[in-house]
């Protein structure tokens, strides 16, 4: 009962290993318990967000349109729960058929959306091939943007590769959302839609590359290529789409051949098909391919779109809803051997796009034939809308950079400089 | 109805073990056949002058024990036991205790005192036996100083066992007065003011009024301060441990006796006799305490109503203190680097030169300087080792700024020292600094690194040659690397000490050879510094810590074959038994964190859990936590393989379970539940039975501790989402248990710090019971089993809205709940999500909070609920 010994810890570091052993232990765990329980409830949120047809009878006529691209209304979703996970299984043609529609597609930018640089990211995009990258039961699988197989490989991606040892093999699976650069053998990854089983749709961009930045070191898939990780894996630079940011983008080196910037909106959820949170932009200084070229590699005098033919003949871009540039007769239907939901090329006759209050009005088409049978989609309406004005008065980055410095004032002139 | 034992209570004391063990067997008997007679025979054994003193001490002891245990649970049973008896014999135990104080026999009042303090503090409570403290207090007035002695000595235990709330203001103002009068300096009896001033300790608690009065607390000072020059130590000594509890129970009124304090106080450090003067230093370790939690607690920043205000005693006393500080370094003993148990002045004004540092900051810099250029390359030992030691001592404190060209300066000398100083203290004390120095100086977060690319080998080099010298330096050394290793550990895939990471490696495991690792704890700091070696090492040496998985399993083999038999020497490998499945633990988190490394580790899987089945086995009562945690890491990067291991350890599962007197074993293994879940998942079924009968145990137990049930609540939702509807029937166990803990909750009103902390990490346990309960229930059949319980879960929810005191965790975890609940039972609990308060208000805050957490689970709520009140 005396008073407590005045001893004082002497030459000893105020830290015990074990009880750090411990502490590791239980962050461990909770860790592991926030991901399982993260799990349970991205896995609800996939079922509800996800549309699957695979009830209906492959189309034959697949490679050369996709009569089921366009998104589903909401209520006939409800009782066709389909999981990614599933989705990850998917071989042959049924994969291709999912995938192709799974991708987000960036609108082109053709104004420059409010708020800039407070609510979008901006990162320079690389010259390649958009593809969805999926690993699972340890082999990894990447698809083009028409559904079509790039790669199979094995890479260091949760159960992207085969060992001895793995495990989880029903439950871990990654979908990547990337670009193949082919002069270093690289896969890019712009977004992340799926890792190690978590779905990230429904979650923000900010969270997402927040996720994708984080996780993807950690799986060991940016290492150089070696037997088990055939091609090295690498994230983007994002930046903040501020003055400094826009620059940086604009004009910092990187890595790889740039093709344009992209935009993100901070918080947007991924979604697939075509969206304008997602922007797309680009000019002579970041692109080698502004202007768009023909099946021969070569920019045409005139402007080319791609359109898609509906069944009362007329004639619809990607967008939901379609936006329509004419009407084909019956006739020249018949003539040409056309059949409800094929695309077809035309050209636009030169300044030949009447706006009205800035809609399209009427468009001069010259139909030029039949594009390439891998050619999945039609073009979209900011996509044409970017070319006719790269062709005509270009959104320059000056325009970005000035809309971002009177980021106070809500109306810009862009819109008539573009269209003017 | 008293019995004869005295001759019993002395065979209890016998030589012949036969004879003891036969006494002992006879108390016990007398004590189970008839209780109250039992206690009423040793307190007349206790009061009566005839009997030998050997046995009214034990017969004390006995009643003692009786009256109090260590463990929570058997305490209680022993207060009801003695509120429940008679009165009439409790009556006459009490009047037998107080007829003690009187004795002769020094060792009967003693022990009489003690166990009057131990009926008090059961009965004072209860508001029996009332006319306790009058009775006492009328007797320190009497004559005879024996019993005025022991009756003050009565009076301290009291205050030491009962809470100041006890004691009304009047009572409490008597017993101070009576003590103080004791402690004056014209009592006569050394005896009696010696236990005066120890009772006074006791009662400061109980003063609070007193210290608020100025008269009062001045006379109360005077008479303390006045004690620490009696001509008595032990009195002197009893007086300095009033007064550094006074500077830490009545900081803030310290302030018109500082002066004189620090008179005192630094004639005591330079001339007192050692026990005086170390608590003498210990006065100003203490306001070094109370001043550096100040000074956290407001960041610096005053104003005329914080709470307790910052006197700055330190900062004042400052130029004066720290020489006084500094001579102390110069009485060093021999030895007492070797010696465990030492404490001397020496080290006493050490540690408190750096409490010093961390008061005051750069302000110490410049006071010390001179002392260490005058000393440290002096040919007496001591001086160098006091210059070193008054160095190594300020290093956490000041500003980086300000020590940084003055280490680089030092490090040179420090390395040199090290290496070539003839004296073993010196280099101790040598290692120990270049420790702090990369604890405090080294790391990502400081500007300019002391270690460079110029001199990390020379730093390698020295330390790795070190761990060759006596016991005590290598340890040291091995803490210097420790440290070392930690500045390096959030770098990502490169480290400087990567060139140097398997020659670390090599000397820390020669080290742990060593056949005088035992000493100076030496086996225990090379095991510690590999495990930080490997927690803060790269990818680069990936394939390094693949190696020594092999190596350490090899270790741990190797004891495993030692047959050894002696309890000393089965005590040690225990002891080693934890180094190794600690070290394997941190290797398997380390490699299982990424996919590469963890196929790697893979391989060795049936290896290392064949080892730690055979450590387990080693044990027959209890379960190893250290194999129990490294067991966790292991299934955790198993997944679903770790099925096949599921049958052998099962056992050591459950013992680990029904651990309650090593809470930590029993914590550790319900976190392995949930590792065993999350690999197994379905495959776990077939043990689900068996845990959740022990986890329930668990919580119906008032012996396991309560830090415990939390985690064993999360640990229900880890085993329903791994099972899913399988859960349903333990529903009717779990559910009440979760529901009463739930209410239990909800209200905080009134708790201090730790028990909101306690009651949040609680509700954290039952929300996650209940997530992982709906989400392993959803879409099945059995989801309805669930909707009797969303009333209660949701208006939970809504009480701990309104309670306004939850945690960021907790916050993130209910509004995850309610998106479960909502996602699960979907519009089967649509009208009743929309009645409740958290499906608004507090989803709403959740939305705009600024925690992406639970931003994140909110946005989760919303959806979940949107679809469930939309269908």
């Amino acid at each position: 009962m005396a008073p407590p010994d005045p001893r004082r810890p002497f030459k000893r570091p105020a830290f015990s290993d074990q009880q750090k052993r411990r502490d590791i232990s239980l962050q461990r765990q909770a860790q592991n318990r926030r991901d399982a329980q993260h799990q349970a409830r991205c896995l609800a949120l996939t079922t509800m967000s996800l549309q699957n047809d695979s009830a209906a009878t492959p189309d034959p006529q697949y490679e050369h349109s996709d009569p089921d691209f366009e998104i589903e209304p909401e209520a006939a979703v409800k009782d066709r729960d389909f999981d990614v996970r599933e989705a990850a299984s998917l071989r042959g043609r049924e994969a291709r058929r999912w995938f192709a529609k799974q991708l987000m597609l960036p609108e082109w930018m053709i104004d420059v959306p409010d708020r800039l640089n407070s609510d979008w990211y901006v990162c320079a995009r690389p010259a390649g091939k958009r593809c969805f990258v999926v690993s699972s039961n340890g082999v990894t699988v990447s698809r083009l943007r028409n559904g079509g197989l790039l790669h199979r490989f094995p890479s260091a991606l949760p159960n992207g590769a085969r060992s001895n040892n793995s495990n989880r093999s029903g439950q871990s699976y990654c979908i990547l959302d990337c670009i193949f650069h082919e002069a270093d053998q690289t896969y890019y990854v712009i977004d992340m839609v799926c890792w190690a089983g978590m779905s990230m749709y429904e979650c923000t961009t900010e969270f997402r590359f927040f996720w994708l930045n984080s996780k993807l070191a950690e799986s060991g898939a940016c290492t150089d290529p070696s037997p088990n990780h055939k091609y090295r894996f690498r994230t983007l630079v994002v930046y903040n789409c501020d003055q400094e940011g826009l620059k940086a983008a604009y004009t910092g080196p990187v890595s790889y051949l740039k093709d344009g910037l992209l935009f993100y909106n901070k918080h947007a959820h991924y979604e697939s098909g075509n969206t304008p949170l997602v922007l797309v932009w680009k000019d002579e200084n970041c692109s080698q391919y502004v202007l768009d070229t023909d099946s021969k590699g070569h920019i045409p005098d005139q402007q080319q779109v791609v359109l898609e033919l509906l069944d009362d003949g007329r004639l619809a871009t990607l967008d939901d809803p379609p936006v329509i540039f004419g009407c084909l007769d019956s006739d020249f239907i018949q003539k040409t051997g056309s059949q409800t939901g094929e695309l077809l090329r035309f050209s636009i006759n030169e300044g030949a796009l009447y706006f009205k209050d800035g809609q399209l009005e009427r468009a001069d088409l010259n139909y030029l034939g039949k594009p390439n049978r891998a050619r999945a989609f039609a073009d979209s309406y900011s996509k044409v809308m970017f070319q006719y004005a790269a062709r005509h008065s270009p959104l320059r980055i000056e325009h970005l950079l000035a809309s971002i410095e009177s980021s106070n004032h809500q109306e810009t002139s862009t819109d008539a400089d573009m269209l003017g | 109805m008293a019995m004869e034992i005295t001759q019993v209570l002395l065979s209890a004391q016998a030589v012949d073990s036969t004879v003891r063990k036969h006494a002992e067997e006879t108390l016990k008997q007398f004590q189970e056949q008839n209780l109250p007679a039992f206690l009423l025979s040793l307190s007349g054994e206790l009061a009566s002058e005839e009997k030998p003193v050997e046995s009214r001490k034990l017969a004390g002891l006995i009643l003692k024990n009786a009256l109090d245990a260590k463990e929570q649970h058997r305490k209680y049973e022993q207060v009801q036991r003695w509120l429940s008896l008679d009165i009439a014999v409790k009556s006459q135990i009490r009047a037998f205790l107080l007829q003690t104080l009187s004795s002769t026999s020094p060792e009967a009042r003693s022990t009489a005192s003690q166990v009057i303090a131990k009926v008090a503090g059961i009965e004072l409570p209860q508001k029996q036996w009332p006319e306790l403290i009058g009775s006492l207090l009328s007797k320190v007035h009497q004559v005879p100083p024996h019993v005025k002695q022991a009756t003050l000595e009565t009076l301290g235990y009291i205050c030491e066992e009962i809470g100041p709330e006890i004691i009304d203001q009047d009572q409490v103002n008597k017993i101070l007065t009576a003590v103080v009068q004791g402690m004056n300096a014209n009592e006569g009896s050394p005896e009696v003011r010696l236990a005066a001033t120890r009772a006074l300790y006791n009662a400061l608690g109980f003063a609070q009024v007193n210290f608020s009065n100025d008269m009062e607390r001045d006379y109360i000072m005077r008479v303390v301060c006045e004690a620490t020059l009696s001509a008595e130590i032990k009195i002197r000594q009893a007086a300095y441990e009033c007064l550094v509890s006074i500077g830490s129970t009545y900081y803030e009124k310290l302030a018109p006796y500082i002066q004189d304090i620090f008179n005192i106080t630094s004639k005591a450090i330079r001339e007192d006799e050692e026990p005086v003067a170390l608590q003498a230093i210990e006065f100003w370790s203490s306001i070094c305490d109370e001043e550096i939690d100040i000074i956290d607690e407001y960041g610096g920043d005053f104003t005329a109503d914080s709470d307790i205000p910052c006197y700055y005693f330190i900062k004042q006393a400052l130029s004066a203190l720290v020489p006084i500080l500094l001579e102390t370094l110069l009485k060093q003993e021999e030895d007492q680097d070797q010696d465990e148990g030492t404490w001397n002045i020496a080290m006493a004004g050490g540690t408190c030169l750096g409490l010093v540092a961390r008061t005051v900051g750069d302000d110490i810099v410049p006071l010390i300087m001179p002392f260490i250029e005058e000393n440290i390359s002096k040919a007496d030992w001591r001086h160098r080792e006091a210059a070193t030691y008054a160095f190594g001592s300020i290093l956490e404190g000041p500003s980086p700024d300000k020590l940084t060209p003055i280490v680089n300066v030092a490090l040179n000398f420090m390395l040199t020292a090290l290496t070539k100083d003839p004296n073993n203290h010196v280099k101790d004390t040598t290692a120990w600094t270049l420790g702090r120095i990369f604890e405090f100086l080294h790391g990502s977060t400081v500007e300019t690194p002391i270690i460079t690319p110029a001199n990390c080998q020379q730093i390698i080099t020295v330390l790795l040659q070190s761990m060759n010298d006596a016991p005590n330096v290598a340890e040291k050394a091995c803490g210097a690397l420790y440290f070392l290793a930690q500045g390096y550990e959030d770098l990502g895939t490169t480290s400087p000490l990567t060139p140097y990471f398997q020659e670390i490696v090599h000397s820390l495991l020669n080290v742990s050879h060593r056949e005088d690792a035992e000493e100076s704890r030496l086996r225990t700091a090379a095991y510690e510094t590999l495990n930080e070696v490997v927690r803060c090492s790269t990818d680069e040496t990936a394939r390094l810590v693949v190696e020594l998985v092999q190596v350490i399993m090899t270790e741990l083999h190797n004891t495993l074959e030692a047959q050894k038999l002696s309890s000393d020497t089965r005590e040690k490998q225990n002891e080693l038994h934890g180094q190794l499945c600690g070290c394997l633990q941190v290797i398997i988190q380390k490699l299982g964190a990424s996919d590469p490394t963890k196929y790697a580790l893979m391989q060795y899987a049936d290896q290392i859990m064949n080892l730690f089945l055979r450590v387990f086995a080693c044990r027959s009562a209890t379960v190893h936590e250290e194999a129990m945690l490294a067991i966790g890491a292991l299934a955790y990067a198993s997944g679903p393989n770790f099925t096949k291991y599921m049958p052998d350890f099962y056992k050591y599962l459950e013992m680990g379970l029904q651990n309650f007197e090593e809470y930590q074993v029993c914590a550790v293994t319900v976190g392995v539940v949930g590792d065993i879940c999350r690999a197994l998942e379905d495959k776990t079924l077939p043990y689900c039975d068996g845990i959740m009968t022990l986890l329930l145990k668990d919580l119906s137990s008032n012996q396991l501790h309560r830090s415990v049930k939390p985690p064993i609540f999360s640990c229900f939702g880890d085993i329903a989402l791994a099972i899913g509807e399988n859960f349903e029937k333990y529903l009717m166990y779990a559910m009440p248990m979760l529901q009463s803990a739930a209410e239990l909750s909800v209200h905080t009103s009134g708790a201090d710090d730790e028990m909101i902390e306690y009651t949040n990490f609680l509700r954290n346990g039952i929300l996650e019971a209940y997530s992982g309960i709906f989400q392993g229930f959803k879409n099945s059949p059995k989801t309805q089993l669930l909707i009797p319980y969303a009333p209660h879960i949701l208006q939970f929810l809504d009480s701990l809205y309104l309670e306004k005191d939850m945690d960021d965790i907790v916050i993130k975890t209910a509004i995850g709940v309610l998106g479960d609940l909502a996602d699960t039972l979907g519009n089967n609990a649509g009208s009743l999500i929309q009645q409740s308060l958290s499906s608004k208000d507090f989803l709403n805050e959740c939305l705009s909070s600024d925690d992406h957490l639970i931003k994140e689970s909110a946005e989760w709520a919303r959806m979940a609920i949107n679809r469930a009140i939309s269908v």
